[in-house]
């Protein structure tokens, strides 16, 4: 019997919606636990906030909006945070929206009442709103005209658990209560966290479909990626976090699944993707990233140490399309995908053996025929100060010492390999987001204008975390030409 | 080299995991009484 023709998926567009979040803060995991215990931490936090124009400037940032390429990093002076020019709030590949306007977005995306707002800020948030090209008038309508002050107090002190919402200045402009009056996994921060989830990469969506023209109701099938756990008490994590957001985005015609893999759930999804677009199952699937609220501010005491602004301040959701080849899309190759097996090993040499020597051996190929690897991605100014390191370059370090272990470069060769075929960290410490994602935006389009002919993208999950397994793991992927 | 020593394996993911830490130092003789990967981004 012939084997069946597969059709060959492509990735047609990804988009990325970022909003500033100072505010929120104070909200993340490692903030929220400080602030509890220690007097003090909260104002010392709040002083070293950036003011909207500086996130929204922020050369990191303009690179995850397309607005310049990674590469150009190289040669910026660091502190980015005190050489970056002046930004569009708008690029090729996405948004940055200022944290009123996410706000007025957090209470568009909720369905159940959670999110209250002050009066008077949601009429700012619906003047901010009203003119966003992605925003309708239902949303609007969504939105209301919010609640006296008094209503604002009397929940926050209510029966039912709640968590005032604030702006950078320290205003106070909200709230959001709790799902139920003692469910852990309906806690107030925990449907923030969520809620956060869902209007960011409902965002990230609006933006990809408008953006290439595509009708919202022709897509298949939506992958959710993130690292969230949506559910009650009977169902931890039950998830679907993936049709919410279809429905905020108006694929009425889609349902979706949430694939979860810590880090490298995107890759995971991409994979899973494109096998059901080769098998015919679905035509359009889009894979969507939520932000990680819970990692703001996860580094602020290296921040305060090094007297520099909190810049893990940025929420960031994706939006990725996987269709049919339509002859000019970049290919998402299957064949190959790099495993990090049961049985492979937890050193980094194994690791990248399966994600970056065996897959490339598989096609005859050597490291240097892959003209850029996305790995983990974070931005070296947000991990260094607390001790972290420059995590890309520890990556391309290991795959340039691999390059020479197979007697392709020279061991005094690794650093230049690491520059020319690797890339400078980017990407806010937004979990899933960062790992290898932030690269695939402009990898489309170095693969659509002939800068590059493959990219290959891979990223590791720290499985270890959630104490099921002493495992990490890792997948990855060839994205290439479509020639 | 480590016959007879205690060791905790602490390691990090995009370092030197605790897992690979643990197999070199029982490998050296030692007893690892703790072994941890963590996860700094």
């Amino acid at each position: 019997m012939a084997p069946r023709v597969l059709r060959q998926p492509v990735i047609r567009g990804a988009r990325f919606f970022l909003a500033h979040a100072p505010g929120l803060v104070r909200h993340g995991s490692k903030p929220s636990r400080d602030i509890a215990v220690a007097a003090g931490v909260e104002g010392s936090i709040r002083a070293a906030l950036r003011p909207w124009e500086a996130a929204r400037d922020y050369a990191p940032n303009q690179v995850l909006l397309g607005a310049r390429h990674p590469d150009s990093l190289w040669d910026l002076p660091r502190p980015w945070f005190e050489a970056s020019p002046p930004g569009d709030r708008r690029g090729p590949h996405g948004e940055i929206a200022p944290e009123e306007e996410l706000y007025g977005l957090l209470k568009i995306g909720d369905q159940f009442d959670l999110v209250q707002l002050e009066a008077d800020f949601a009429e700012e948030a619906h003047g901010a709103l009203a003119t966003h090209p992605l925003i309708a008038k239902s949303d609007l309508e969504a939105l209301g005209s919010g609640l006296p002050e008094a209503a604002i107090e009397e929940r926050l002190g209510g029966p039912v658990p709640a968590a005032p919402l604030h702006l950078r200045s320290g205003r106070r402009i909200g709230c959001i209560v709790a799902g139920h009056e003692v469910d852990q996994t309906l806690a107030a921060d925990v449907l923030l966290e969520n809620l956060a989830a869902k209007v960011t990469a409902a965002m990230a969506l609006r933006a990809l479909l408008a953006g290439e023209g595509i009708d919202p109701g022709s897509v298949d099938y939506v992958i959710g990626s993130g690292e969230e756990a949506v559910g009650d008490r009977y169902q931890r994590g039950g998830g679907n976090l993936a049709k919410a957001v279809a429905e905020q985005a108006g694929c009425a015609g889609a349902t979706g699944v949430d694939v979860k893999g810590f880090c490298c759930g995107p890759i995971h999804a991409l994979a899973i993707a494109g096998s059901l677009v080769a098998s015919g199952v679905f035509s359009r699937v889009a894979v969507i990233g939520g932000c990680a609220l819970a990692k703001l501010g996860m580094k602020y005491q290296g921040h305060l140490r090094h007297g520099q602004p909190i810049l893990e301040d940025t929420l960031v959701g994706v939006a990725l399309l996987v269709e049919g080849d339509d002859g000019q899309s970049p290919r998402l190759r299957l064949d190959p995908i790099g495993r990090h097996t049961v049985a492979a090993g937890s050193s980094q040499k194994a690791i990248f053996e399966a994600l970056v020597r065996d897959p490339l051996r598989a096609l005859g190929w050597a490291f240097r025929d892959v003209d850029k690897y996305a790995t983990e991605l974070h931005n070296p100014e947000l991990t260094e100060p607390s001790g972290s390191g420059d995590v890309p370059l520890l990556n391309y370090k290991v795959i340039g010492s691999l390059a020479a272990l197979a007697r392709e470069i020279a061991p005094a060769e690794v650093p230049g390999f690491a520059r020319a075929h690797g890339l400078p960290g980017f990407s806010p410490t937004q979990g899933h987001i960062a790992s290898a994602i932030p690269f695939l935006a402009h990898a489309l389009d170095g693969l659509r204008s002939g800068r590059y002919r493959r990219t290959l993208f891979l990223a590791k999950g720290s499985l270890f975390l959630g104490r099921m397994t002493q495992m990490a793991d890792g997948i990855s992927m060839i994205v290439e030409r479509n020639e | 080299m480590l016959k007879g020593k205690k060791v905790i394996a602490l390691g990090e993911r995009d370092g030197i995991q605790g897992g690979a830490i643990a197999a070199c130092a029982r490998a050296a003789g030692a007893e690892v009484v703790l072994e941890k990967t963590y996860c700094f981004v």
